[in-house]
């Protein structure tokens, strides 16, 4: 039974809340009966699937940020098109942000739609090792607005999780929402009968901003969720022409590096403002192609490969342990 | 509790969403600005900050985390100076432990929510901004539920200048138009960096892209305000950015969508 059935009503708490069957909506709610009995709480045998599916997929990356706006599906974007320019590497970027989806922008896939395939949903490739999943690709249009409560997103998730044919992967990098939501439980608690490598925080360098992220670590650590390490974004900017830098998000408290000293967390690099990487979203275009030499496309590099280096690490530790 | 909601809102005059489908654009920037610029204006006016998850506009006001207290009809918001002019309420006021997560499903957010909203005693106010979290969710429908019941004049929907951003709030203006809250105007917030170095204009998330969003949908655009460090910073002190640089262009921007703002209000 999916979490919201399509017969119950709008405030429905999710069949698998705590008080399903009980709140004031499940009142005449034809599930009433079976709700309240306590069967649906059971856990979710979507979990164990889930688990039996991704159990070909390598390493798992979530890339998270209590923050809205500091450039976690940038960075997901140009960590997927890093790590495919590989060509032996099978990658794929999972978009769980239901309500603002920006993937499909900024991978240059707008308009794309998916397919129903044999095996469940087939994602959309941007190149043959390049797999893509948003939910910007069931929307009729572009002015489509997403006004999901929760348990409804939480559905959609799960069915992004176990009904897409994702095939053998090295890589799945997951592209989260901003805050600490529904989605953020549900994508952990969903992968939760399968090995997450970790995540990967992002933010801007000023306290506004890191007050949020400390609490996103926080929930990363309630959830154990490991965390590979910190990205400083839109870290200073360069003026093209007097070449003078300016602090356009102040990092009045000591930004990332003093953040990471504090709760000893690796800072995987700072990348600095740059118009092109704004300009190459828009386009759907990598940055990392568009501007190869550029000082933040070489930072963008070295956090990738400390990425990857810490996945093969964890992989032969993990090895070695059992 | 429909009582106190009854009572509670019975003297604000005007209620103002501030709504974007992205994160990080600047909603509590901007309402924190426009709060300012709306008490040198001389009106009386309360921000209403529901973002549980992330509250900013405590910090961006310079006020901590202050102990609220409970009257007969609600929690009594804080004020920020002596004359009452600025009153603020944050459901993060009513957090046990500041800076831990919030980790909580939909349904949890909106009873929350609900309760909060009709809660508070504000008095009497001539405009109440409410800040939101991004996205098109619980907490938004939550919200207008619990306002409308009372009065909601419509919402300002603030955006960034490039494609990414104009595009999830593409998807704001249907969300708006589905659960019928009047679109005031849209602000371009971070359109163009001068350096104060040689004055030379970075527009480094790309220029224009709100005033055209206004335009493709038929909505007032309210102006554009510049990438300003000199904000950012005071924001981030808390410090009154409006009374630290009265000549600045970020500042005549903010004050001239004040003032747009307030007309719109007065004549519907
Ligand atoms: N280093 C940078 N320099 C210039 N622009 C950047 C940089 N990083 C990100 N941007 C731009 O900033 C905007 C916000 O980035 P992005 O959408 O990736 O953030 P997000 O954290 O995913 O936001 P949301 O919380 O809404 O999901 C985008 O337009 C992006 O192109
Ligand atoms: N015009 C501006 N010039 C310089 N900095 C700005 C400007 N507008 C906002 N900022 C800075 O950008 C950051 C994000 O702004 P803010 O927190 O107001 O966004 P938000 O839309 O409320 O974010 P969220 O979606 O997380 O609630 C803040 O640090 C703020 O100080
Ligand atoms: S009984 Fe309640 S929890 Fe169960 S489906 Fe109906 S509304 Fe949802
Ligand atoms: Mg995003
Ligand atoms: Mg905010
Ligand atoms: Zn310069």
């Amino acid at each position: 039974m999916a979490d919201v059935p399509d017969n119950a009503p709008e405030h429905c708490p999710g069949t698998q809340s705590e008080q399903a069957g009980k709140t004031s909506s499940c009142q005449g709610c034809p599930n009433q009966k079976i709700c309240a009995s306590g069967a649906t709480k059971a856990p979710d045998p979507a979990i164990a699937e889930i688990g039996e599916k991704l159990s070909i997929v390598k390493h798992k990356i979530l890339v998270l940020s209590g923050k809205g706006g500091v450039g976690k599906s940038t960075f997901s974007a140009h960590l997927a098109h890093a790590l495919a320019s590989d060509g032996t590497k099978e990658v794929a970027l999972l978009d769980v942000d239901i309500c603002g989806p920006s993937i499909p922008r900024i991978m240059g896939l707008e308009g794309e739609q998916v397919h129903q395939s044999g095996s469940g949903w087939s994602p959309v490739y941007v190149e043959d090792n390049l797999a893509v999943m948003s939910i910007g690709f069931l929307l009729g249009s572009l002015d489509d607005a997403v006004i999901w409560r929760g348990p409804k997103k939480n559905g959609m998730i799960k069915q992004f999780l176990r009904d897409v044919d994702w095939g053998e992967l090295d890589y799945l990098i997951v592209d989260t929402p901003p805050g600490t939501s529904d989605e953020h439980l549900s994508i952990v608690q969903y992968l939760s009968s399968t090995h997450v490598d970790g995540a990967v925080i992002l933010t801007t360098p000023q306290e506004v901003s890191l007050q949020d992220v400390r609490k996103e670590i926080r929930f990363c650590q309630k959830v154990k969720l490991p965390i590979i390490g910190v990205v400083e974004n839109m870290s200073g900017f360069v003026c093209p022409k007097c070449k003078n830098t300016s602090q356009i998000f102040p990092p009045t408290s000591g930004g990332a590096e003093q953040m990471c000293a504090d709760l000893n967390l690796p800072l995987l690099g700072k990348v600095p403002l740059d118009p092109r990487i704004a300009r190459s979203c828009d386009e759907g275009k990598s940055f990392l192609n568009e501007v190869p030499d550029s000082p933040a496309a070489e930072v963008y590099q070295r956090i990738v490969q400390s990425i990857q280096d810490y996945c093969s690490n964890h992989v032969t530790e993990e090895q070695s342990t059992t | 509790m429909e009582q106190n909601n009854e009572s509670n809102l019975a003297q604000v005059r005007h209620v103002v969403l501030v709504l974007s489908g992205k994160g990080g654009v600047g909603k509590s920037t901007i309402t924190t600005e426009l709060a300012l610029a709306l008490r040198h204006a001389g009106k009386k006016v309360g921000i209403l900050d529901v973002d549980l998850c992330g509250p900013s506009i405590p910090r961006m006001l310079s006020m901590g985390r202050p102990d609220v207290h409970q009257c007969d009809s609600g929690w009594v918001p804080v004020y920020t100076d002596a004359q009452k002019s600025l009153a603020l309420m944050s459901i993060g006021f009513l957090l046990e432990d500041p800076d831990e997560a919030v980790v909580w499903r939909g349904p949890k957010k909106t009873a929350m929510i609900g309760q909060f909203v009709s809660d508070v005693a504000w008095g009497e106010l001539d405009v109440l901004l409410v800040d939101t979290p991004p996205g098109t969710s619980d907490e938004h429908l939550a919200v207008l539920e619990n306002l409308k019941k009372h009065r909601v004049d419509g919402a300002i929907l603030v955006t960034t200048p490039q494609a990414v951003s104009t595009g999830d709030v593409r998807r704001e203006i249907t969300f708006c138009k589905k659960t019928g809250v009047r679109i005031l105007g849209i602000v371009e917030n971070m359109s163009g960096f001068v350096c104060p170095h040689c004055s030379e204009c970075s527009n480094i998330f790309s220029k224009g892209g709100g005033e055209e969003l206004a335009k493709m949908t038929g909505s007032v655009f309210l102006g554009s305000v510049p990438l300003d460090p000199l904000l950012s910073t005071s924001i981030e002190d808390g410090k009154d950015f409006i009374q630290s640089f009265p000549d600045s262009a970020t500042f005549s921007a903010i004050s001239s969508i004040s003032q747009t703002l307030l007309d719109s209000l007065q004549t519907a």
